[in-house]
């Protein structure tokens, strides 16, 4: 059996966190879909408010902690990523931008990557597609098609007719979106970052211009 | 191996008497902090180049000219002379001028400038950075090591007939040290031409400047200058020192928790654990500084940076006195412990001459200008040196 590596970026703040509750569902998901295609997964979490002061302090100074170095290369070593921000004022917490700003360009290129958000009520909804979309658009991962929303009320709600809008329960859409992002993962062969230090470009490319 | 300091020129409100001082304050603090430099015993000064407050060293080669007269072994050069926005011409000329009047005791660390508008002030795109790095040092290396030069480029208008003047100094270019902290094409550009590599470690973790450095010296054998281990390395560090390591930590940490770069950041105890800082006794600093060639190799230059982020210029040079009295003297020894005989010291004016096989006058001789008429010396009339 083949193993793949999924990193989970958890973004919330407080312990215990509703925000890492649907990290941990997402995760567990969609080791059970890779599962089905034949492949091992290790969950690696990231859990951004232990890194708080460190990720200021690499806006700062512009190295990163010994600690921040083992997240960084958690997340761009691994082979799909699953990130999970709460909403504040309509968009992802600064703290979850600040970990995807330190990022080295070009990191998460072709990273196939599951977005999901809590917040208190399912209005803010659309800032999923609204601004945590496009944020990985930018960083050029491939966003898997279905984004999970978590709003405390879908925590008690079992079926479409209990939640607003008939929108299929939290369990339903969990799945939906773990089984894109294993398809994704599946299809990749692993994953294995270019070291400047190790292949440098040569003095002869350097002076072409190249 | 030589030791010395560096100096961005910042001008920074001192934290503690909360005075600024003035751009002429500063200029002649920069400038006393390189002759007492060469009374204590240090072997380096170099100074910055920026075009921008808070920074007052625009016009690195003036400065350093003016030291050049008022110093007798003080070996002068910079950090960085801007390889991207200077044009290369003017590098050249400017600075072997520099090396006639010092008689030879300069050198440069050339490096691209990391200040966005510098580059749109000076007509660069900063995304074109390394390949103005890359271009322009290849024009200098030409306008320097011949004698007339036909070139056409990207970045500068094309040149036909040129010859740079003056030229260097008993026919030998000042050595060149290519600086910087995380580009690895440039730690290949030193390698390539066999030059120095200065990794100016100061705000970054040893195993960075170890990758760094690392990358370079296998390059540099790949060039076929030499073993890795006979590659010219400089480091940066950054020291506070008084008799007792209390001592040294409170009167520091106001300038540590206001510096500009790091401070309001980490604490003084996670940067001093995470980066070459070292704030203590003159013992600590000899411990930790010693150490550092088991992360990077017998290495040939280490700059200290001892005048920043607002720290009054007696308090720098009672620094230097501790410097250049009971840290280098010991640091001396201890990097002469188990140094291969193979091993170079940092090329200078006199080592470069001999490898050359001698000093060759390298004046160009031109017919009578229209303006004075005046005729050059004839050639058989120069003595050689």
């Amino acid at each position: 059996m083949s193993r793949r590596t999924i990193a989970v970026v958890a973004g919330g703040l407080h312990q215990p966190s509703s925000t890492r509750l649907l990290a941990d569902r997402l995760a567990e998901a969609t080791a059970v879909s890779l599962r089905e295609r034949g492949i091992d997964t290790d969950v690696q979490v990231v859990e951004l408010r232990e890194h708080a002061h460190d990720l200021t302090n690499m806006l700062l100074t512009g190295f990163a902690s010994a600690d921040v170095k083992r997240a960084i290369d958690t997340v761009v070593q691994a082979d799909g990523v699953i990130a999970v921000t709460p909403i504040f004022s309509g968009s992802y917490s600064g703290l979850f931008k600040n970990f995807f700003d330190v990022l080295e360009p070009g990191s998460l290129a072709a990273m196939p990557v599951l977005i999901g958000a809590t917040a208190g009520t399912a209005r803010h909804t659309l800032a999923l597609e609204h601004a945590v979309r496009p944020l990985f658009s930018y960083l050029h991962a491939v966003v898997v098609p279905t984004s999970v929303f978590g709003a405390t009320e879908d925590f008690g709600a079992t079926s479409s007719a209990q939640v607003p809008d008939d929108v299929p329960p939290l369990a339903a859409r969990v799945e939906r979106a773990a089984g894109e992002l294993a398809d994704l993962v599946a299809a990749r062969s692993s994953h294995r970052a270019v070291d400047p230090f190790a292949n440098p470009t040569s003095f002869a490319d350097l002076l072409a211009g190249r | 191996m030589q030791f010395g300091v560096f100096t961005v020129g910042d001008l920074t409100t001192d934290p503690v008497s909360g005075r600024t001082p003035t751009e002429n304050e500063r200029i002649k603090a920069m400038t006393t902090i390189a002759l007492h430099a060469e009374e204590v015993g240090l072997d380096v000064f170099a100074t910055g180049e920026h075009h921008n407050p808070p920074f007052v060293p625009s016009s690195p080669t003036t400065m350093l000219g003016w030291i050049a007269a008022k110093t007798t072994t003080l070996q002068l050069s910079t950090s960085t002379t801007l390889i991207t926005t200077n044009d290369p011409v003017k590098i050249a000329e400017d600075y072997v001028m520099l090396q006639h009047l010092a008689d030879g005791r300069l050198d440069l660390i050339l490096g691209r400038g990391n200040t966005g508008p510098v580059y749109p002030w000076f007509g660069k795109d900063i995304r074109q950075g390394v390949n103005l790095a890359i271009e322009n040092y290849a024009l200098l290396r030409r306008l320097w090591d011949e004698e007339v030069v036909d070139w056409s480029g990207t970045f500068r208008t094309p040149l036909q007939s040129f010859t740079a003047t003056p030229r260097p100094l008993d026919g030998v270019a000042p050595f060149v040290w290519h600086g910087s902290i995380r580009t690895p094409e440039i730690a290949e550009q030193a390698a390539y031409y066999g030059d120095g590599f200065f990794h100016n470690n100061i705000f970054w973790p040893i195993e960075h400047t170890q990758q760094m450095v690392a990358l370079y010296r296998r390059r540099y054998e790949h060039y076929g200058h030499g073993s890795a281990d006979q590659a010219i390395v400089g480091l940066g560090g950054q020291v506070f020192m008084r008799a007792s390591s209390q001592d040294a930590k409170r009167e520091f940490r106001p300038y540590f928790d206001n510096a500009p770069v790091y401070g309001h950041g980490p604490t003084m105890e996670e940067f001093t654990a995470q980066t070459p800082l070292t704030v203590g006794s003159p013992q600590e600093v000899i411990d930790r500084y010693a150490a550092m060639r088991d992360h990077v190799g017998d290495y040939q230059r280490q700059l200290f940076l001892m005048d920043h982020a607002g720290l009054p210029l007696k308090t720098v040079l009672e620094q230097l006195d501790i410097l250049g009295g009971e840290v280098v003297p010991v640091l001396r020894k201890e990097m002469a412990i188990g140094r291969p005989a193979h091993v170079p010291d940092a090329p200078t004016h006199a080592s470069l001459v001999a490898a050359a096989g001698g000093s060759q006058d390298a004046t160009v001789d031109a017919a009578p200008d229209d303006v004075t008429g005046a005729s050059p010396e004839p050639e058989s009339a120069r003595v050689p040196r």
